[in-house]
């Protein structure tokens, strides 16, 4: 690498932070007010959570007594961190992932549990039993919803590998060739079944109600949270912003990865903004029906209803789902359309 | 060993301040994983020593005193109280005034129950119920102050009657609500009954049995829940009621069967909203002509009040349950003695079975059960040298020993 490449994957690395927390915070903000609409309530500005932001950053961060202050302190900087690197390995609009050469889907994957385990690591290091049930409760939460996660993802790069695609589980070219267009009318359904699978995984990934037991209010005031204050508050609330922006990328990466300069006759220079801008409405539309929508209309579930949930009935409808995927191989090889 | 005190259980302390409770009382959860083992609580967080400020008060000023004694139940105790003192002075309340009464009552029911469904929803983490709920409750609460000039603390009841009548042109205006109210309520059901996640966390969670529910002397709609036919107002007519047929309203007639747990509980309270409007309805047709109170002038009132002796009760079927206020008058401006029963207390100790053995995300939901109003309930708090101490059932036999033998001389 030249200095200058250095330079450059720098600077780019810098943009795409900043996008990811600004474009996080709209896209809560977003959810808030249209939450807030749902519920016959009036509902925060729409840049609420940058205010709120500000304002926990100017705040002290208590560290409680009991707490082990090191993984205490590091935990909402790794939880933010990782939620910003996964934003390098997923296109954003028609730009290519900045590091798409360096890792794959199952690495982005890998990246997405690492918030998650940092609320863990934040929540035992709080030395608070309320944080202690919800640190436990979010182990549970994790292994739960990997599963079928993982299926989904497998199920998708399988079908598109059967399609000779030659990396399959690189984000790029899962974005090039959306799965649509490599499979039959079998292939699609099973496609479709997946993308319902994901989108039932996403309030689980995001903690979002009725998922949200590990930090459940009523129950746990806060749980993992609940001794947490200040700049490290903001930085979580930041990631978990960041997270929801960057599950609804991988979500529109995997099935939804069109892009609107081709269809519309835009000026070259346009371009770009263009198809960003229609990038930034699919995230907020697959967030909007995947977490808002879900959330204004759930109770929040039991974690034992949880784990069945997200270890009978999803890894079910994900395995007929890849059983569609097979089958229209199958088909495929048997009508010839592949050799 | 080690393995037994890896496994022991923990500690978890819920309150005196905690999102899940909406009024301050100290819960101690042996917790094993998610599962209850034992829990202890300890309320007398919120005591305020109304008791002692009605002591050193009249019973017209305590009558307003009582107004405060619950954000809720505005005229429960009100009208308990009043009924305590009519009971010793011999005062006879005029029939207008006991159905204004009933009416207002039920009106409180309605917003107190849907105040509950709310709260309810949200302890579930269901807030679009919350704020739907919260939102149709405004229309009992604007007839309230229709009628009452308040929303909260109504200030109707008075000793001997009521202080304000009720309009022929009121009348509309809580027909409307009512109207509202009838054609909403199927609605209702449905959204809190019907949906797949309420059910999971509600059906056989925080069940009380109809033995634990006899034994442990529960009221209201916690009793009724669980199957057991209590409603003051069927069993113990006041006001109005024996003149309406009031029926308590019981899981089993709409479900077949009674399973006693926190569902139930919410069948029972959006089924007595029905019921309330059905009262309401037939007071606004019978409701007779004529005073609305016994004596006009206060310092009559209070006359005929100074001069009563002996003690007389006043029982109410609140929205949580019944409601007792005790009142002994020896002649003076003052009662020599004065004792609030909130339903609450007589409700609490079921706690303690409901949350054996259920789950840490039940809790917050099975507290809420029961519908705890804990500043109506906590009347001691024993703070000695900055220490609290509770009493055993065996120092309360010795103090009531220890007076009984000072009264002997």
């Amino acid at each position: 690498m030249t200095p200058t490449d250095v330079a450059v994957l720098a600077a780019s690395c810098t943009a795409l932070s900043l996008f990811a927390l600004a474009a996080g915070l709209l896209l809560s903000g977003i959810d808030r007010k249209l939450a807030a609409r749902m519920q016959a309530r009036v509902g925060p500005p729409v840049w609420q959570p940058f205010l709120d932001t500000l304002k926990l950053l100017q705040k002290e961060s208590v560290v409680p007594a009991h707490a082990v202050p090191w993984l205490f302190n590091a935990a909402p900087v790794i939880a933010l961190a990782s939620s910003i690197l996964v934003l390098f390995y997923v296109p954003v609009g028609s730009f290519p992932p900045v590091l798409g050469a360096d890792g794959d889907l199952v690495l982005v994957m890998y990246l997405l549990t690492l918030p998650a385990l940092a609320l863990v690591a934040g929540g035992f290091a709080s030395g608070s039993p309320y944080a202690t049930v919800g640190a436990q409760r979010e182990m549970v939460t994790m292994i739960a919803y990997e599963f079928p996660l993982a299926v989904v993802v497998i199920g998708v790069a399988w079908r598109l590998g059967a399609a000779g695609i030659s990396h399959p589980f690189a984000l790029q070219s899962i974005a090039q060739t959306p799965v649509w267009s490599v499979t039959g009318p079998l292939g699609a359904l099973g496609a479709l079944v997946l993308l319902l699978v994901l989108a039932a995984v996403t309030p689980a990934e995001l903690s979002r109600i009725p998922c949200d037991t590990p930090e459940a209010e009523t129950e746990l005031a806060g749980g993992l949270l609940v001794e947490y204050s200040g700049r490290n508050l903001a930085m979580f609330s930041l990631s978990q912003a960041v997270k929801t922006l960057v599950f609804s990328a991988v979500a529109v990466a995997i099935f939804l990865p069109w892009n609107i300069s081709s269809l519309l006759a835009v000026p070259p220079a346009l371009a770009a903004a263009a198809d960003l801008l229609f990038f930034l409405g699919k995230t907020f539309a697959v967030s909007f029906l995947a977490v808002t929508l879900v959330r204004v209309a759930m109770a929040r579930f039991r974690i034992n209803d949880l784990v069945r949930f997200y270890w009978v009935y999803l890894p079910v409808a994900a395995f007929l789902g890849l059983v569609l995927l097979m089958a229209d191989v199958a088909a495929a090889h048997l009508l010839g359309v592949i050799p | 060993m080690k393995e037994e005190t890896k496994k022991a259980p923990y500690r978890v302390p819920i309150g005196p301040n905690h999102p899940a409770l909406k009024e301050p009382v100290m819960f101690t959860f042996e917790v094993e994983g998610e599962v209850v083992r034992d829990v202890d609580f300890a309320p007398g967080q919120t005591h305020r020593g109304i008791e002692w400020m009605g002591m050193r008060r009249n019973p017209v000023q305590i009558v307003h005193l009582t107004d405060r004694i619950c954000g809720i139940c505005g005229v429960v105790h009100s009208l308990s109280f009043s009924m305590a003192v009519e009971d010793v002075a011999g005062i006879e309340v005029p029939e207008r005034a006991d159905y204004i009464r009933t009416i207002v009552h039920e009106l409180e029911r309605i917003q107190s129950h849907l105040l509950w469904a709310g709260v309810a929803a949200h302890e579930l983490g269901f807030d679009s119920l919350l704020h739907l709920t919260w939102r149709v409750r405004e229309d009992a609460m604007d007839v309230i102050e229709n009628l009452t000039g308040n929303r909260v603390n109504y200030g109707i009841v008075q000793v001997g009657g009521v202080r304000r009548d009720i309009l022929p042109e009121q009348h509309p205006v809580i027909e409307r609500c009512l109207d509202r109210y009838e054609s909403l309520l199927g609605t209702l059901l449905s959204f809190f009954l019907d949906d797949a996640t309420i059910r999971a966390r509600c059906r056989d969670v925080g069940v009380l049995s109809r033995e634990n529910a006899i034994g442990l002397c529960t009221v209201g709609p916690t009793a009724r829940a669980s199957g057991v036919n209590v409603d003051l107002r069927q069993d113990y007519p006041y006001a109005a009621y024996g003149d309406l047929d009031v029926r308590a309203v019981l899981p089993g007639q709409y479900l077949g069967k009674t399973h006693g747990d926190v569902y139930d509980r919410i069948v029972v309270r959006l089924l007595e909203i029905g019921q309330s409007c059905q009262i309401i309805r037939q007071c606004l047709s019978e409701m007779p002509a004529g005073p609305v109170t016994a004596e006009e002038k206060l310092p009559k009132l209070l006359a005929t009040c100074k001069k009563a002796v002996g003690e007389g009760i006043g029982r109410v079927e609140a929205p949580r349950g019944e409601c007792l206020h005790y009142v002994r008058m020896e002649g003076k401006d003052s009662p020599a003695a004065w004792k609030v029963k909130a339903s609450s207390y007589s409700n609490l100790m079921s706690w303690i079975p409901m949350l054996r053995g259920a789950q840490v995300a039940d809790i917050p939901i099975i507290v809420a059960s029961i519908d705890p109003c804990l500043s109506c309930t906590d009347r001691v708090a024993i703070v000695r040298d900055g220490r609290r101490e509770i009493l055993t059932k065996d120092d309360l036999h010795r103090l009531s020993v220890e007076k009984t033998r000072r009264l002997q001389g």
